[in-house]
């Protein structure tokens, strides 16, 4: 029996008890944490994590198998802190999953650039697996990380991993302290990008909201319509249910619709 | 067939149906008003038709008997979780038309917005019976008409109800009630009465070509204006028949078991915090951009989803700022602006 999702059909409040079965330290304030799940889920998807008594938090899904997810986790309040001192055997508190996700069919046999600043990485990290173990899903695979600094390098095992199967390029806002790698924003290497088959590319665009709107521009400047253009946006989900209101922009309830747009279908959305 | 009761005989009813039913109606709370030696409109238990207060408006709408603005989820202890049980009253609310109209816009919300129904709100909606009071004149504020929620289909409700000095004119439209309350209905006077409705409030609305809205009126110095004049303590949300929004919420009773409730309490969108994330950023600092945000949800936004307006026009919202924004007046100003193509 999938007693998630038997769960969710009774009462979608009620929360799921995961263990946590392995925790990686990404950096001195994000976290990793790999918990059974019995989830049916899609790349880009996000639960609603919680521990009882100090609230719920929405959080993407930063990868999965049928048997586990993951969940990279930011220490910036009253849950998440507690989160942290959990340790492997403790649990937390699932329901979900939530939103749209990166729908496959929107980038198979495609040229696909996925341009992330920081943790937005983390929600499209399950289709850069999903591409590393099935290169040939794609006409071409290539991702743009952008960090701020060396100590905010994010799933720095995986990197390596991928970097064997298809190109990732780092870059560093403020040093020169990765790998000895570039140096940069983000948007100055879209701009060196030399794209041969527009029309056959796709851009997966997922970051803070000021990288998000200039990376956006770099690639418009290369002639790249708007509807080839995804993002994947992050407002405050309290439900995930479409209730609650508190994502709404417009006539658009993130929580439902989204995260993942179409950049043609948002880019005057207003909040 | 429509009746006619007198007074007594309705009260009768009434207290035969508070064996089974909570009655709610709009009340007058004596010195319980914001101001000193003012008094408090609202819902609340009646006994009888006298306990109903006709002439004046609520300052709150019936939606916290279906929507309470506290309501516990589930409670937890040491990992297990138990749903809030529920309670075993059903309810009759006297509600004017706008009002039960909200409860259409609340329905959409709750129960066909998102991939599943909202369980807590859904076992209260279906134990509600609406009984429908007929409301001809309206109040200073409202502009229902304009809102096109002055009227009520037959399948609203329960009972439509005319007050007469000397007694009540109702229609009665639930089968429940015919076998078990009204069940000598044969000796009760047998009338037709047309239900009538508002056709013209002193406030009216011109609601924006929704054809011609742009993003553009977005940056209008119309919303700088609220910016100064807002001071987003939410009245306006916490009034509204319509406002949905809540905040999930956990409270931890004792560390050591693990037990606790998690809860959620009404938001609104006017207020702090209302869209702040995990790290602080949030959106719409502006109290201005909140009035637009809110502006267009009522009048826009919820009506490119469900096809009909979430306003209902009854102007709760004006009566209650203590900064004078008049809603009303805020939606016409849009439609001019809308219509100048600015």
């Amino acid at each position: 029996m999938n007693t998630a999702v038997e769960k969710r059909k009774i009462n979608p409040y009620l929360t799921h008890k995961a263990e946590i079965l392995k925790i990686f330290k990404e950096t001195e304030v994000e976290y990793t944490f790999r918990l059974e799940s019995d989830f049916n889920l899609n790349f880009g998807q996000f639960l609603e994590v919680s521990i009882p008594g100090y609230g719920e938090a929405p959080i993407s899904v930063s990868n999965f198998t049928d048997e586990w997810l993951e969940l990279t986790i930011r220490k910036v309040g009253k849950l998440t802190d507690k989160i942290h001192e959990l340790q492997e055997g403790d649990h937390l508190y699932l329901r979900g999953p939530y939103g749209n996700g990166f729908k496959l069919e929107n980038y198979r046999d495609k040229n696909i650039i996925v341009a992330a600043g920081g943790t937005g990485l983390a929600p499209v990290r399950s289709l850069i697996e999903y591409a590393n173990n099935n290169l040939d899903d794609f006409s071409d695979f290539e991702v743009l990380a952008g960090f701020k600094n060396a100590q905010s390098l994010l799933f720095e095992r995986d990197i390596k991993r991928w970097r064997e199967n298809f190109d990732v390029l780092l870059t560093v806002d403020q040093t020169c302290d990765i790998w000895g790698e570039c140096v940069g924003l983000i948007t100055e290497h879209i701009a060196e990008l030399h794209l041969d088959n527009i029309e056959n590319t796709e851009i997966i665009v997922v970051g803070p909201p000021p990288m998000m709107k200039y990376s956006i521009i770099e690639f418009q400047k290369l002639g790249v319509p708007d509807d080839q253009i995804w993002v994947s946006y992050e407002r405050k989900m309290h439900c995930g249910l479409g209730k609650c209101g508190h994502c709404k922009i417009e006539d658009s309830y993130v929580c439902v619709d989204g995260p993942v747009y179409n950049y043609a279908d948002v880019k005057e959305i207003k909040d | 067939m429509d009746y006619n009761l007198s007074k007594e005989k309705f009260n009768q009813l009434l207290s035969e149906l508070k064996q089974e039913y909570q009655i709610y109606a709009p009340v007058r709370k004596e010195n319980k008003g914001t101001y000193s030696a003012n008094d408090l409109i609202t819902y609340d238990l009646i006994d009888n038709l006298d306990d109903i207060e006709l002439n004046k408006k609520s300052k709150y709408s019936a939606k916290e008997i279906v929507f309470p603005i506290r309501e516990t989820l589930f409670h937890f202890m040491d990992g297990e979780q138990k749903m809030a049980s529920e309670d075993e009253e059903k309810y009759i609310i006297f509600l004017r038309p706008c009002d039960r109209n909200a409860f259409k816009r609340l329905d959409k919300i709750f129960l066909e917005n998102g991939p599943e129904e909202d369980i807590y709100y859904k076992r209260l909606r279906e134990k509600v019976k609406f009984f429908v009071i007929e409301c001809t004149e309206g109040f200073d504020s409202c502009f229902c008409v304009s809102m096109d929620s002055n009227e009520v289909e037959r399948d609203d409700y329960s009972a439509f109800l005319r007050f007469r000095e000397d007694g009540i004119s109702f229609k009665l439209n639930d089968q429940e009630l015919k076998n078990n309350y009204f069940t000598d209905v044969n000796d009760f006077e047998k009338i037709n009465f047309e239900a009538q409705f508002i056709q013209e409030n002193k406030i009216k609305v011109n609601l924006p070509d929704k054809d011609k809205i742009t993003n553009e009126v977005f940056e209008n110095e119309l919303w700088t204006e609220y910016s100064e004049r807002c001071i987003a303590c939410g009245r306006c949300n916490t009034s509204c028949p319509t406002c949905s929004c809540f905040t999930v919420k956990d409270v931890l009773y004792d560390e050591n078991k693990k037990s606790g409730e998690r809860f959620r309490r009404w938001a609104g969108c006017h207020i702090d915090g209302f869209t702040e994330m995990a790290g602080g950023h949030s959106f719409r600092e502006e109290h201005g951009d909140r009035m637009r945000y809110k502006t267009m949800h009522k009048i826009y936004d919820f009506a490119e989803r469900f096809d009909f307006d979430m306003c209902v026009g009854c102007g709760r919202c004006d009566d209650v700022c203590p900064e004078y924004i008049s809603f009303s007046k805020c939606i016409n100003k849009l439609s001019q602006i809308v219509e100048e193509g600015a």
